[in-house]
This record gives C-alpha cells, structure tokens and sequence, in this order.
C-alpha cells in the first residue's frame, strides 16, 4: 500500500534559508543544499523549496541551488515561489527538480498550469494554494477562498472551485496551505483539507499549523491528506522525521520506516 | 560505460546524477554510433506512450533497442521505459516494442481503500515484494520502498516475467526480469539508497539469467 508522505519545507532567500534550520550539532545551517542532504539521509519522502527571492538575481541563484540539491539528494524535490512563466518552470526542471509549484501565478495565468502539464507532463506541476476561511457566500460556496501576496490579497476565487478547475487544467497534485493555521503550530485546518482531498482525484499535501505529531496523524486521517508538509517542528528539532514516522506507525498510518 | 537511451522522453539527467552519485561513467545520447559502444543501456522516460513510439520510431531506436536485446546484453527500463517494451498500451492505444509479450492497462477509476477512492496517479512510496532472486536486485532489504509516479501499469502474459509486485487497489507487476533484460514501473533513480543500489546492481550485472 501507498505510504503517506512527510515533506520538510524549506524557505530559501537569494540562496539562503530563511529560517535557522538546527540539526545534531545545534548549529544553525544557512546552505539549503546542507538542510537538503541532512533531510534526506533522515528519512524526507520528498523537499519542498519555497523561493522567496523577488529579483532576478535571486533567481539565478535558485537555479544553482536546485542544480546542486539535484547531485546531492536522490528522493524527488520541488521549488515554487514566484514562478510566472513556462520558461522559469523550464529553468527549474532542467535545473533537477521534479515539480514545480505554481501559486500566484496560477491565479493570475490559470493557463499556465495547462502549458506546464502539456510541456513536462502533469506529475511535473504541483499547484500551491493559499486558503483562508472566509465563511460560506454566494461567491464563495465552500467558505474558504484563495488569497495570494502572502495572504494579503483577496481574490474572489472559491478554493475547491479554484482546487478542481487546476486538477482541469492539468495539475499533478495540490499543496493546499492554511493561512490561519500557518505558523501557529496549532495543528492543519482540517475540514478544508479534508473537503478539497475528498473533491478531487490528484493527492493533497496538507500544509500549515503542524506543530506535533498528533497533527500529523489528524491530517493524514480525518484530513484525507496524502502527505503532510512540516517545517518548524522539525526544523528546529522538537522532532526527527523519524520520530513522527514512528509516531504514525503505532497508530497505523503507513510510512516508509527504511531507508 | 553506461548509456542513457535519450528518445525526447522527459529530463533524463536524474538518472545521469544518480549514476554520477555511484561512481559510474554515463552518457545520455540518441546516437546508435555512440549506443553501440556502451557496456550497459538504461532506457528511462516520462511522458506518454503514444509520443514515446512517435519519437523511437522517428529516430530508428526502436529496433536498436530490439536489437541489443536480442544480442543479450544487459538493458533496464525505467517507468515508461518499462511500459513501452510490452506489445501494446492502453495510454493512446499504442503498439510499442513488444520486447516481451503483455499490455499496459490504466488503473481503473473506481479503485477504493478502507471506503476512500484512491488517487490516480499513484504517486509516492511504495513497496515491492520480490518474488525470485536476481542480481539486479540483490541486498535490497524486504521493507524498502520505491517512488511511483504512474497512471498505467505493465501486465505481462508470461507469469515467470514477473519479478516484483506492489499493491494499489490492485495487485500490479512493478518488475519484469527476462534474460539480460530487467524492467521497473519505479524510479530507481529517485528512491534513495535502495534505487541506488539497484542502479549499482544493474552496472555490475553482465546481462546473465536469474538464478
């Protein structure tokens, strides 16, 4: 059977984590090709790499960061952030990821996800949602609606809507973020993760709010969620990979133990 | 050194880094001048069947590929590498190599667990559990697991062609061994230290039989 994923995210800016990622040594370590090696030999199934990088530069950068996580790491690794174009989904695949995440970018050019699944195949092209609960509307039947610019922005889009009219256009899978819940280590939002899993065909990463184990299990149970994306919580070693995979173990929730 | 049979199927440099990662000399390449001077062939891709023919066909590697078969030296398929050494697939209703006898059938879209409709495709981890032995993949460890990422999977005709199961809402054939052929539905290539070392195996492997 199937295993449910763990996918440590990693927030990169102009090659740099953003956050003090703190392994063995309790030293903190800004090269994410480091935090990458360190992950995969911990039992990542998968990275995540958010660029947060807005200039040109910085994107330069990214592709050589991808280039050397690619020679490094032998699990598949996505990078998001700001993509707009066929030809930056481009630079990234052939930089070495597997998938590439598009959020806001999706939002303003839906067509994009259509070119990024007819080019590299649909597997290649992970839509990023950021949701927040805006209580049920006309407009908004599900309750939660898609903001972008880090949750600044409204943008009309009802969020199951917006999830399955992706899985149209082409998208591989969906990673569906909670702004309400994100940074608060309070646990995933549940019900939205578990409506938008439900609804559609494609796997759901849950992301957002994890801060134990138990929020693991909530959201890879009663959430539906195929995989479960964690940073804080591991991050800053409350918790090994391993530890939270022996964790669902015990309770019956498969994962990959060897590797 | 090992070549890397490069038909317009998807990015194949995964497969070159890993064996990089190994130690091993690779080369990606379309070239039947430059094929014919490798030890060992690796045909991967990621795409669609349909296209996949199109595009061996349009570069005469199709019967290259029958060819170094026939000749018994040691060839792996990868993914849709795999699926399209069968007779036929389902994806595009497309006649492929016919390397060994069987088709490609989709997953069917009812597929249920625990009352919860599976996901199509199935992509993740999975295991395999191996049914006989072979050196491709000797030391791979009962409990290891593999990346899937497909919508269609490989049924051979032949039962003793089957070297490896896995379960999504079916039983499925995820490894083929016959003669100097050995073929995967995972990616080695993107499964950590196990894929690596079936990529290892498969270098070391002259092509012999299975035990």
């Amino acid at each position: 059977m199937l295993s449910k994923r763990i996918i440590p995210c990693l927030d990169v800016r102009a090659g740099q984590l953003t956050k003090g990622v703190r392994f063995q040594d309790n030293v903190d370590i800004g090269d994410p090709v480091e935090a990458a090696r360190r992950y995969y030999e911990q039992g990542a199934d998968e990275i995540v790499f958010y660029d947060i990088t807005a200039s040109a530069d910085g994107r330069a950068i990214m592709i050589d960061v991808v280039r050397r996580v690619a020679e490094t790491i032998f699990i598949p690794f996505s990078v998001g952030g700001g993509i707009q174009t066929l030809e930056e989904m481009r630079s990234v695949i052939l930089a070495g990821a597997e998938k590439v995440s598009v959020n806001s970018g999706a939002v303003k050019n839906p067509d994009i996800i259509r070119q990024g699944a007819r080019a590299f195949g649909s597997q290649c092209v992970v839509l990023g949602m950021d949701v927040k609960k805006v209580g049920q509307s006309r407009e908004i039947p599900s309750g939660y609606e898609i903001v972008i610019h880090g949750g600044r922005v409204y943008t009309g889009l009802d969020a199951l809507r917006w999830a399955k009219e992706a899985q149209r256009l082409g998208a591989g899978e969906i990673c569906l973020n909670s702004i309400d819940a994100d940074g608060t280590q309070d646990g995933y939002e549940i019900d939205l993760t578990s409506l938008v899993s439900t609804e559609v065909s494609i796997p759901v990463i849950a992301s957002g709010g994890a801060g134990k184990p138990e929020h693991l299990y909530d959201v890879l149970t009663r959430g539906c969620a195929d995989a479960a994306l964690i940073a804080s919580m591991v991050h800053y070693r409350t918790y090994t990979i391993r530890e939270i995979k022996d964790y669902l173990h015990e309770r019956g929730v498969k994962t990959r133990l060897f590797w | 050194m090992i070549a890397i049979v490069d038909y317009g199927a998807g990015n194949l440099t995964s497969v070159a880094r890993a064996l990089d990662h190994i130690g091993k000399n690779s080369r990606i390449t379309g070239d039947p001048a430059v094929l014919a001077r490798a030890s060992h062939v690796i045909f991967p891709g990621v795409g669609a069947a349909g296209d996949a023919m199109v595009n061996l066909r349009a570069r005469g590697l199709d019967g290259w590929i029958r060819d170094w078969f026939a000749a018994g030296k040691p060839l792996l398929g990868i993914c849709l590498g795999t699926q399209v050494i069968f007779d036929y697939s389902e994806e595009n209703e497309t006649a492929c190599l016919g390397l060994i006898s069987g088709r490609v059938k989709r997953f069917p879209a009812d597929m249920k667990s625990d009352g919860r409709p599976l996901k199509i495709p199935h992509m993740g981890w999975n295991g395999v559990s191996f049914t006989g032995r072979h050196p491709v993949f000797r030391g791979i460890p009962e409990e290891a697991e593999f990346y899937f990422v497909h919508t269609y999977y490989p049924a051979p005709s032949e039962a003793d062609h089957v070297i490896g199961r896995t379960d999504y809402g079916l039983t499925f054939c995820s490894a083929v061994a016959v003669r100097n052929l050995v073929a995967v539905q995972f990616h080695p290539e993107k499964s950590g230290v196990p894929g690596l070392k079936i990529l290892e195996n498969f270098c070391a492997w002259g092509g012999e039989d299975a035990e």
